[in-house]
């Protein structure tokens, strides 16, 4: 063995160091597009498809999987609205109304809501902060299969008869071992531990992209507000989704093993879950709701061609409702008996909370008077977001009041309020944003006479499906139950929320239609079909896999809208490998050039053994420690290290 | 014979200080929750509807887009106002309509204890003297105005005593004691249900709240403290037969007879009730059949096994609770 | 073809696997009206007259055996009829210990039923006409649960008493004694 010459060793590094090719003025063009699509172009195939590290591969897959479930989902509560539509019918029996309508809260809330939003997220961000990756790529793709496995066991579990019966939100004891036997309780808790580690990983992927990987120029002060709502959104995410791994981690424990956390015959507590789960189920629900204001933030802006009014207003009000959110979860327990004097204050805060909203809807409002609004189709459905969210805001303020909240909890009032905040505060504008984005995405417009009929329909259908149900609430009828007697009032109600639905559900076939159609006859679309502002409309339409040729430069807000006829660029990133630019937190100024990990089944191998690790412990506490070793030894050759040598330059990694 | 429920499930039924506080600071939030809203619609649809040229608007094609209007500022904070007092004087009525609501349900004169079974009630009236104690099934009854304390306890998974008309909702948690006071305020007859999601008959677990007047009360409670009445005719005596010798004695207590099981609800009295497995259906004669013949095939799923009766069991067994009176 | 597809199918496939269901989480919510009190049929008892092979098993056991919604209810009704009230939570007291593995009059399923519903010599009462069979049979699947007989995963993992006794489901799984060379299972 030769001993270690530094003299010859740096000479090697200076002879590479000239070899290494990096964009630049006599790099650019077709030329450099060529080099760079050899870079960054996965292996093709099956195999490559499965090792992507793509965020562009990577969010499609979680828009799609995520919109398969809202269909499941939406399926569900179709049968369920059939069987509420006359008094005491026997289309559905009681046992396996249990398990729909645990399945629909299940998949919408864990399997739907918070995966779409983070899909969204994970294929926009690099490209609105003008970078060429997120961070992480491998933690992302692992992040999509374990939310693609959670989401598989949930379903196959309920086809096969294993599936939840014990509502979204599990209360003990009814979910503990004595009053659910089997194993449906634990194949709950499992999909919980799934989609929690995949909320997670995405979520610490965001944040680290959002503050390291801008453009730079990008100022934290000059980021779109989207990125805005999402740092807060991930920041969320890593704070809140601890408190319901623990508790349904506690509840598979109670159940696998026996402990007695929940068990108040042997001093455990029945509220001690309700107290987890809420303290994360507060914040879940802004973190479904923030994502849908970064939205409408964007299209707002767009469609009436100026920036959003007060942009430090919505700043802060995204981030004081981030963190007011965590301070409110007591109100779903306004009902257990508490102290009094403790409820006082989770009202004052819950109604709080609706100043910051209250102020980013005057923001939006503003800008519409300040602007020219064009009513397309993204647009439509912001307004429709204005006109149904802030119903359901209200009737929040009136349930944040404890002795109106006495008379309302648990009963249909409360399914209307939350539907009109998460469908009017989350699903209009992210129909809304999948329009606006789907020229960009898939490179054609989406049809604008079938987007305004589903816009039309899905509004309309709306109301008139959870309108109704504020009623049959004062009217007496509790939640969560199969049938209700006749002469109470409630068939009316129930009558009009069947058709309502039926007409949600055919708008959502309608959209998904459309799309469908879209993708393959929809009008070619340009780089930037709606005239925005912000940096993923500088690239072509579908982005290049590599997504900038050069790295833009920002120096306001609106990039495009202040530098129409070319951004500046920063140049020298290496294109023979893939390597991405990272900046300072605040002030954006360049900092690091980062390698980008290439394609890796790693990350799946990873989640499938993680998987077999969470399934079989349904079944036995042995399987931990057993399954555990695959896991391990899957990370490990996951993390080893790839290079023994000194790279040419000094890297992060 | 049936009873009309309309209108006393609902909280419109304003028939209890609870239910009535309730009604008045609903309205009171209506009406400045729609306020806020007709604000909003209003100021969303003159941003869309408002005409300005071009040249003038503060968009980008104008080259104006960073300006904006200057009242916009001084909009901003008169709306961040008016909603933080509006929003502060909500938390004060409601605060206020809390503390009436306490003082009501100060000295309670009597009290009653509620326990939770999946998917009946079990009901005990207390009283100072045990051999008054009374305790029944699936209807309560309460004297008319006067503030009445249900302690709440669960046998099993978390349940809800909610009589919507009356007042608001409590839950009954295993191993905790909530408890509601209710102050009647109109002598007819509620129907209340369960409102926490526990299990599969959950949407049959309702309760019957009987309001009278106090000195129909105090009858009332006479007449549940006397013992079963004893079988006068042979077919009667049958059905007494296999009552406390078969299955139903295993369950069920009928007071004054061997029939002595603590798993099921009391039936002492159980015909004077007005309804049958926790106001599943209203008492009467076919119901009755039905419900002893076979439970499972109305409530699916409760604890109730059906039993197989012989024909002329059956016609006995019903004849003998109907004199349960 | 894009992943949009092949994901969908993949989820198509899945869902239109509807087999048949889980017979450990079925849940029997009826029981026959009509027949519960007729006698029941051949005895499976262990002593039998004729030396041959003992009566096959009753068609019931397989409603019965895995089954945990049987189970946990035979759970609670093994406190609410007051079992514990001669065999403890299992361990026994005027009544033998159901924990173990000594079976005295058989341990298959029906064997056990009948000892609940005819009573045996030596104490153990005659619950026929007290109990329904179905309660009986659910009785039955619990008190089997308790010597690890059924198989695990039907098998609620606390016991529900005072602390102390090893969860059911951790018990292991014990072969039972035979009392003579007959037995099954």
């Amino acid at each position: 063995m030769t001993p270690y010459d530094p003299r010859a060793d740096e000479q090697r590094l200076a002879r590479e160091r000239k070899k290494i090719v990096r964009d630049g003025p006599d790099l650019t063009g077709a030329r450099l597009a060529t080099r760079l699509e050899r870079a960054w172009n996965r292996p093709p195939g099956l195999l490559g498809w499965l090792a992507t590290v793509d965020h562009k591969e990577i969010g499609r897959r979680y828009i799609v999987t995520a919109l398969i479930f809202l269909a499941l989902g939406g399926a569900l509560a179709l049968v369920m609205r059939l069987q509420l539509a006359r008094p005491d019918q026997d289309l559905v029996g009681a046992a396996r109304f249990n398990e729909l309508f645990t399945m629909h809260g299940s998949t919408m809330m864990f399997l739907f809501a918070v995966p779409v939003m983070e899909g969204v997220a994970v294929y926009l961000i690099p490209l609105m902060l003008g970078t060429r990756s997120t961070a992480f790529p491998r933690l992302n793709a692992f992040s999509y299969y374990m939310y693609l496995f959670g989401g598989l066991m949930l379903w196959g579990a309920f086809v096969l008869n294993v599936g939840p019966d014990i509502g979204w939100f599990a209360y003990t004891p009814l979910s503990g071992p004595q009053f659910s036997p089997g194993k449906r309780a634990d194949v709950w808790a499992q999909m919980i531990t799934f989609t929690e580690i995949s909320a997670l990983a995405a979520a610490v992927v965001l944040v680290a992209t959002i503050l390291k990987c801008r453009a730079p120029g990008m100022t934290l002060a000059r980021m779109p507000l989207y990125a805005w709502a999402m740092l807060v959104v991930a920041v969320m995410i890593i704070f809140s989704m601890p408190a319901v791994a623990l508790a349904s981690s506690m509840l598979i424990s109670d159940r696998l093993v026996g402990t007695n956390f929940f068990n108040a015959w042997e001093h455990g507590d029945n509220l001690l879950w309700q107290h987890l789960f809420w303290f994360f189920g507060h914040p879940e629900v802004y973190i479904i709701f923030l994502p849908a204001t970064g939205f409408v933030s964007v299209i707002v802006e767009t469609f009436c061609r100026r920036p959003v009014f007060a942009y430090p207003v919505v700043v802060l009000a995204l981030i004081s409702t981030g963190i007011l959110a965590f301070g409110l979860w007591v109100h779903h327990m306004f009902a257990t008996g508490l102290p009094r004097v403790g409820y006082s204050f989770y009202t004052a805060a819950s109604m709080t909370v609706a100043i910051p909203t209250g102020l980013q809807i005057f923001c939006w409002l503003a800008t519409m008077w300040d602007g020219r609004p064009r009513l397309q189709v993204p647009m439509l459905y912001v307004i429709g977001f204005i006109v149904t969210f802030v119903i359901g805001g209200l009737s929040g303020v009136i349930i944040a009041s404890v002795p109106l909240d006495l008379e309302l909890h648990d009963t249909y009032f409360i399914v209307a309020h939350f539907h009109y905040v998460l469908i009017g505060g989350a699903v209009f504008p992210l129909l809304g944003a999948l329009t606006y984005w789907f020229p960009k995405i898939t490179g054609r417009m989406m049809d604008d006479t079938l987007g305004k009929i589903g816009f039309w329909m899905i509004f309309l259908g709306f109301q008139l499906a959870f309108f109704p149900m504020h009623f049959a609430g004062l009217l007496g009828m509790p939640r969560r139950v199969y049938t209700y007697p006749a002469g109470l009032g409630l068939e009316l109600p129930n009558l009009l929320s069947t058709i309502g639905a039926f007409v949600v559900g055919a708008s959502v076939v309608l959209f998904v239609v459309n799309a469908l159609w879209s993708y393959f006859r929809g009008v070619p679309a340009p780089d930037n079909p709606w005239g925005a502002s912000s940096l993923e409309w500088a690239v072509s339409s579908p982005p290049p896999v590599y997504n900038f040729q050069h790295i833009p430069v920002v120096e306001s807000r609106t990039p495009l809208w202040d530098e129409p006829d070319e951004l500046p660029v920063v140049t020298g990133l290496r294109v023979d490998e893939k390597e991405m630019l990272m900046t300072t937190v605040v002030a954006a100024a360049p900092d690091l050039r980062e390698p980008v990990p290439l394609p890796s089944l790693w990350p799946l191998i990873s989640a499938i053994a993680t998987g077999v690790l969470f399934i079989s412990s349904i079944f036995s506490p042995w399987a931990v420690a057993v399954g555990a070793i695959p896991a391990a030894i899957a990370l490990t050759a996951w993390f080893w290290p790839k290079e023994l040598k000194r790279h040419p330059e000094p890297v992060l990694s | 014979m049936s009873f009309d429920y309309q209108k006393y499930q609902s909280a419109f039924g304003n028939a209890g200080v609870g239910n009535h506080q309730f009604l008045v600071l609903f309205a009171i939030f209506l009406a400045v929750c729609a306020i806020m809203y007709v604000a909003v619609i209003l100021f969303l649809v003159g941003g869309l509807l408002r005409r300005r040229r071009a040249g003038e608007a503060n968009v980008v094609e104008s080259g104006r887009h960073l300006r904006s209007d200057p009242l916009m500022r001084t909009g901003l904070i008169a709306w961040g106002a008016v909603v933080g007092i509006g929003l502060v004087a909500l938390a004060i009525a409601s605060f206020i309509t809390d503390r009436l609501d306490a003082q009501a349900a100060a000295q309670p004169k009597l009290t009653i204890t509620v326990t939770g079974n999946q998917w009946w009630w079990d009901v005990q009236y207390n009283a100072s003297d045990p051999s008054k104690t009374l305790r029944t099934a699936n209807e309560i009854h309460v004297p008319l105005g006067i503030p009445t304390r249900i302690i709440l306890r669960s046998n099993d998974v978390i349940h809800s005593f909610w009589v919507p008309s009356l007042a608001g909702k409590e839950d009954l948690i295993p191993g905790r004691e909530t408890d509601i006071t209710i102050v009647p305020q109109r002598a007819v007859i509620f129907r209340g249900q369960c409102a926490e999601f526990c299990g599969v008959q959950h949407a049959h677990m309702a309760l019957v709240v009987d309001v009278d007047p106090y000195p129909e009360f105090v009858n009332w409670w006479q007449r549940e403290l006397r013992p079963a009445a004893a079988p006068t005719n042979p077919l009667v005596l049958a059905g007494y037969r296999v009552a406390t010798q078969r299955q139903c004695a295993s369950c069920h207590t009928i007071a004054g007879t061997p029939a002595g099981g603590n798993v099921g609800p009391d039936l002492t009295h159980f015909a004077s009730r007005r309804s049958i497995a926790a106001g599943m259906m209203p008492m009467s004669e076919g119901n009755l059949y039905g419900w002893v013949a076979d439970p499972q095939s109305i409530k699916p799923g409760t604890k109730m096994p059906t039993i197989g009766l012989e024909p002329d069991e059956l016609h006995a067994v019903v004849a003998y609770l109907e004199t349960l009176k | 073809m894009s992943s949009r597809f092949r994901t969908s199918l993949l989820l198509i496939g899945a869902a239109a696997l509807l087999v048949g269901g889980c017979s450990r989480e079925e849940r029997h919510s009826r029981s026959k009206p009509i027949g519960e009190t007729v006698g029941a049929g051949p005895s499976p008892d262990t002593i039998f007259p004729g030396g041959t092979a003992p009566p096959p098993l009753d068609a019931r056991a397989k409603l019965y055996d895995n089954n945990a919604p049987a189970i946990a209810d035979g759970q609670q009704l093994f406190t609410q009829i007051n079992c514990v009230g001669c065999h403890s939570h299992g361990g026994g007291g005027m009544g033998p210990a159901l924990m173990d593995d000594e079976w005295r009059y058989g341990s298959r399923i029906d064997q056990i039923a009948t000892t609940i519903a005819e009573g045996r010599p030596n104490g153990m009462p005659a619950w026929r006409g007290k109990l329904t069979d179905d309660q009986i049979w659910k009785l039955v699947a619990y008190v089997r649960s308790m010597s690890g007989l059924p198989s695990k995963d039907a098998v609620s993992s606390r016991s529900e008493s005072m602390s102390g006794p090893t969860p059911n489901s951790l018990t292991a799984h014990s072969k039972p004694q035979p009392s003579d060379t007959a037995q099954q299972q």
